[in-house]
């Protein structure tokens, strides 16, 4: 037995065939979820893929926020179904405030795409079970909106909760503050992450197959009954 | 607002019309009355001036580019031909790939952003109006002086619009090449290519055929954008409450083109259209004569319907405008509902202008009044040819008896000179690291890419589950074909053919972008015929056909022509991607070879460009025989394993090739100078058809007994050795040549990553 994990496409999704395919190589059995449709199908979790929703029309993730699909998935997150959003999937997820903070144009005012450095910093998220705290991963980053932003009480705060789950190693490539790549909401069942892990699932197309482990850490999570940590 | 119509063109056959500044020649406005046998109505005049362009036509280049039809070498994987939107060719198992490559130069340098961005969108359209899914692009680039203020505007413009829309429609940017030269100064070269597939069945092809059925314009609206020469007319016309001047380049939505995409491919998939054609250059007026010419009809359009974004727009501006994102479906009368269906599930608008029939005549209709009334063949196929006069320019001797002696130009005869050299070169503008612009683009995005820049070829993986893929590369050395252009083209080719074999694809077919000066000038009409020769020649000789490409003339400011620029794109086919060789080295222990002959063949090189300026002489010799059967020892070396790594020399010579294989593996060597040669030689010389492999100990009789049996020319340079730079007292890994003048030259590989790496961010950052 194995679990259902959707990945939406919005018009202007890029990189959901690639969530698709990580889905499929850690085991899981992936569904197809289309934006104008207010139905989950069934699934145990959700990616949010990369690209530019809606054409980052507004601010990225602000029209999307509004897809008849998000309102299902922002109850089921509420419920704790474990939803990941990559790139611009985590712009939707801060803009839908399930996790805190809003993601600004690069401090360099380029977009970038590089090999980047990572270390995991929290193993108790639905997307982060499979990885050891402090290990050191590289995935492929790519985006032109990618440096975090809070108030720094939200920023102590996610860092006194643990909710910070990868930070940039080696260099900050967008000006995040505080070096954050990617969080966690309270319950640890959301996650938002500007690194891609779906493109480092294969040697042949990757840098690493270091990605993999957030999707084999949701299909653990799911399988032990385990998706939220509280 | 009053509108011409061919009544009126009939009543009034004497009428001043503003042919001239719409760009057509006395003796093309009279050819047009004859064809129609009256004056052209505004709007009839509008479509023959844009059609008849020299972008449009091809009328200067034509009687040239005839050759790569004629001298077309015979080819089992040549499914569509030159004369599509673009050519396709078998790769196997039901698989094929289409590839073309496009120049959008002179909008680049007036708004780079917009000129480079809709560059991309535009060849995008040709690979989905062929029923391929668009998978990778690539741009090749020419910049004029790197340390010219200008060259930053439109270096940085262009980068940032080839990222903007290339990275926001989902295609992996693999690969391309950026090169600076003076001579591009005030004409930048901004060349898009794109590669698609698709399953065999899902060929589609431009043709309007089947009476009664319907022409669909779907995608963005029709705007004021892209109008050019032809606001003349409106101005002409309506001067009262007419528009002002229009902008004449265009702009892009790369969120539209994306959809547009994706719901090309559903109807296309979906079986519901018989013809398509991608909006481009000239607009409705191309899509429309071109759809109903390649049928065996007519066709009628209503022009009113066309969806505006400006509702003050004249029917001639509707004809020409060149908004982006836009195409043409022919679809049968009872599959339009449905098609419009997909269109609307995509959030595309869609509307019906126009339905097929019988008449042999594309005519069209402006709220109910007749405005064009045309033989479609005249418009889209049947414009005019010229022969124009070309002749070898008298000033060629000069440059070519200025050879690059080592009495002309100083060499280095030092190992402390050929340290010094070396740390120079790699930090020059056309071989430093090109990662401060090819970071800006998505390489990884739809995830397939399995080789990128600066990877010889990007390469793509097309079939999962048999590993099938195909590997791209473009290539021109333009120094070499200003010193020679008919060899200049062959060695472009051979460089790019050369690019494909060293990742262990084989080479299968080709494209150009033929960008040179004015055809008005007989030096630059000669330089266009011979390149074209030159390149007909080598494709029939090496097997791979010419499958489409592109020709963009007027490349130069008031007298001076940019250097003759072919750019030649090489597709390979390879069985697995899983057996690719990349340029990286891998393990201590592996044996350094040189493939191939080197000669003292400096003329065009990097090395006279780069230290001294200098372009004279004549380019490197080249033997395709030879340069075949290197691509089989690479493509076997693949094949059978005997290979760990590979890379072309070109561009910097055997120095650069070295460098650029250490800094990729981060793995230092130990290579020694060939006692036959000179050291200089060795490392600069540019002589074509060479490799430098690595090979794994265990390979090593094999992979020499190949070579040998083939008689190849392969020399021992030297081994991978990650611990040589500690030997030898330099901290971490380090690339070390011996055997140089008596002495010996050790370079810390940070030392030339930081050289290598610092050149564009200096400049552009």
């Amino acid at each position: 037995m194995t679990a259902r994990v959707g990945v939406v496409t919005f018009p202007g999704s890029l990189d959901d065939q690639d969530a698709v395919r990580a889905v499929s190589i850690a085991g899981g059995d992936a569904v197809s979820l289309w934006h104008g449709d207010a139905n989950l199908h069934g699934v145990d979790a959700v990616v949010l893929p990369g690209g530019f929703s809606y054409g980052d029309y507004l601010r990225c993730g602000a029209i999307a926020r509004f897809a008849p699909v998000m309102e299902k998935i922002i109850e089921a997150a509420r419920e704790g179904m474990p939803v990941l959003g990559i790139c611009n999937g985590f712009q939707i997820l801060c803009e839908s405030h399930l996790l805190p903070g809003a993601l600004t144009r690069n401090d360099h005012l380029h977009f970038i795409c590089r090999d980047q450095k990572l270390k995991i910093e929290n193993n108790s998220s639905a997307w982060t079970r499979d990885y050891a705290v402090g290990q050191e991963i590289v995935a492929p980053l790519k985006n032109g909106e990618g440096g975090f932003v809070a108030d720094d009480y939200t920023l102590d705060q996610l860092e006194a909760e643990g909710r910070v789950i990868a930070r940039y190693l080696d260099l900050n490539p967008n000006g995040s503050r505080r070096d954050i790549a990617g969080i966690c909401n309270e319950a640890g069942n959301v996650v938002g992450l500007m690194p891609h892990p779906e493109h480092a699932v294969e040697e042949l197309t990757g840098p690493t197959t270091d990605g993999l482990g957030f999707f084999t850490s949701v299909l653990t999570s799911l399988l032990s009954g385990q998706a939220v940590n509280a | 607002m009053t509108v011409d119509t061919v009544g009126q063109a009939k009543e009034s056959p004497v009428q001043e019309q503003p042919f001239k500044e719409l760009g057509l020649k006395a003796d093309e406005y009279e050819r047009i009355k004859e064809i129609l046998g009256r004056r052209p109505t505004s709007s009839e005049l509008a479509m023959y001036s844009v059609m008849w362009s020299e972008h449009c036509s091809y009328k200067s280049s034509k009687v040239h580019l005839r050759q790569f039809g004629e001298k077309a070498p015979h080819s089992d994987a040549l499914l569509v031909g030159i004369g599509e939107n673009a050519g396709v060719v078998d790769i196997g198992h039901g698989w094929a790939v289409t590839f073309k490559v496009e120049s959008h130069n002179h909008p680049s340098y007036v708004e780079p952003y917009q000129g480079a961005a809709t560059g991309v969108g535009g060849i995008v359209r040709d690979i989905i109006s062929m029923g391929a899914r668009p998978v990778a692009v690539m741009d090749p680039l020419r910049f004029g002086d790197p340390h010219n203020p200008d060259t930053r505007r439109v270096l940085t413009g262009v980068v940032s619009g080839i990222g903007g829309y290339g990275n926001c429609l989902g295609l992996p940017n693999i690969g391309g090449e950026i090169v600076f030269d003076p001579s591009y100064q005030g004409n930048p070269l901004v060349n898009a290519l794109c590669v698609g597939t698709m399953k065999h069945e899902d060929i589609h092809l431009a043709a309007a055929s089947g009476v009664g059925n319907l022409v669909i314009l779907y995608g963005a609206r029709t705007g004021g954008d892209g109008i050019g020469g032809v606001s003349v007319l409106a101005s002409e016309t309506f001067d009262a409450d007419g528009p002002a001047k229009r902008p004449s380049v265009q702009v892009g939505d790369p969120f539209m083109e994306k959809l547009l995409i994706e719901c090309t491919l559903e109807v296309l998939h979906s079986g519901l259209v018989e013809g398509i054609q991608d909006l481009g250059g000239a607009g409705i007026s191309c899509a429309t004569s071109e759809l109903a010419s390649n049928g065996e009809g007519g066709m009628h359009v209503w022009l009113d319907r066309v969806l505006l974004r400006d509702h003050t727009l004249s029917p001639e501006e509707i004809l020409m405008s060149e908004s982006q994102e836009r195409m043409c479906a022919v679809v049968l009368p009872d599959k339009v509902e449905e098609f419009l269906a997909v269109c609307k599930k995509w959030d595309v608008e869609a509307v019906v202008i126009g339905e097929v029939n019988a008449s042999g005549r594309l005519t069209v209709d402006w709220h109910g009044e007749q405005i064009v009334d045309v033989p479609p063949r005249s418009v889209a196929h049947d414009g005019p040819v010229y022969e124009r006069p070309y002749a070898r320019p008298e000033w060629l001797d000069a440059r070519q008896s200025d050879a690059p002696t080592a009495q002309r130009l100083a060499r280095p005869t030092t190992a402390q000179d050929i340290r010094e050299t070396l740390l120079r070169m790699v930090a020059a503008p056309n071989l430093a690291a090109k990662t401060w612009v090819t970071s800006q683009y998505d390489r990884y995005v739809m995830g397939n890419t399995v080789l990128a820049q600066p990877e010889d070829s990007g390469m793509i993986r097309v079939d999962e589950e048999t590993g099938l893929g195909v590997a791209v590369s473009t290539d021109c050395n333009a120094r070499f074909a200003a010193l020679d252009p008919y060899r200049g083209a062959q060695l472009a080719f051979a460089e790019s053919y050369r690019n494909v074999a060293v990742t262990g694809a084989v080479p299968l077919a080709v494209t150009n972008c033929l960008n040179f000066g004015s055809p008005e000038d007989p030096a630059v009409m000669w330089q266009f015929e011979q390149a074209v020769t030159g390149l007909a020649d080598a494709c029939l000789d090496m097997g791979t056909p010419v499958t489409g490409g592109n020709v963009s003339f007027y490349n130069q400011t008031a007298d001076v022509a940019i250097h003759p620029t072919p750019v030649v794109g090489v597709l390979g086919v390879i069985d697995d991607v899983n057996r690719r060789t990349p340029m990286a080295w891998h393990e201590d222990g592996e044996l350094i070879y040189l493939l191939g002959d080197t000669a003292d063949e400096l003329a065009g090189s990097e090395w006279a460009h780069e230290i001294h300026a200098h372009l004279g002489g004549l380019p490197p010799v080249l033997d395709l025989n030879k340069e075949r059967t290197l691509a089989e020892i690479l493509v076997a070396g693949s094949r059978d394993g005997m290979l760990s790594a590979a890379h072309d020399v070109s561009d910097g010579g055997v120095a650069q090739t070295l460098v650029e294989m250490a800094l990729r593996a981060d793995i230092g060597a130990r290579v020694w100078v060939p006692d036959n040669l000179d050291a200089f030689v060795f490392l600069w010389s540019e002589s074509a058809t060479r490799a430098v492999v690595a090979v794994p100990r265990s390979e090593e009789m094999r992979f020499s007994a190949m070579c040998e049996a083939r008689g190849f020319t392969s020399t021992r340079i030297g081994v991978v050795d990650s611990k040589i730079g500690q030997e030898h007292a330099v901290s971490g890994q380090a690339l070390r040549i011996e055997n140089v003048y008596g002495a010996e030259v050790t370079l810390a590989l940070s030392d030339l990553r930081e050289a290598s790496e610092k050149t564009l961010p200096a400049l552009f950052g």
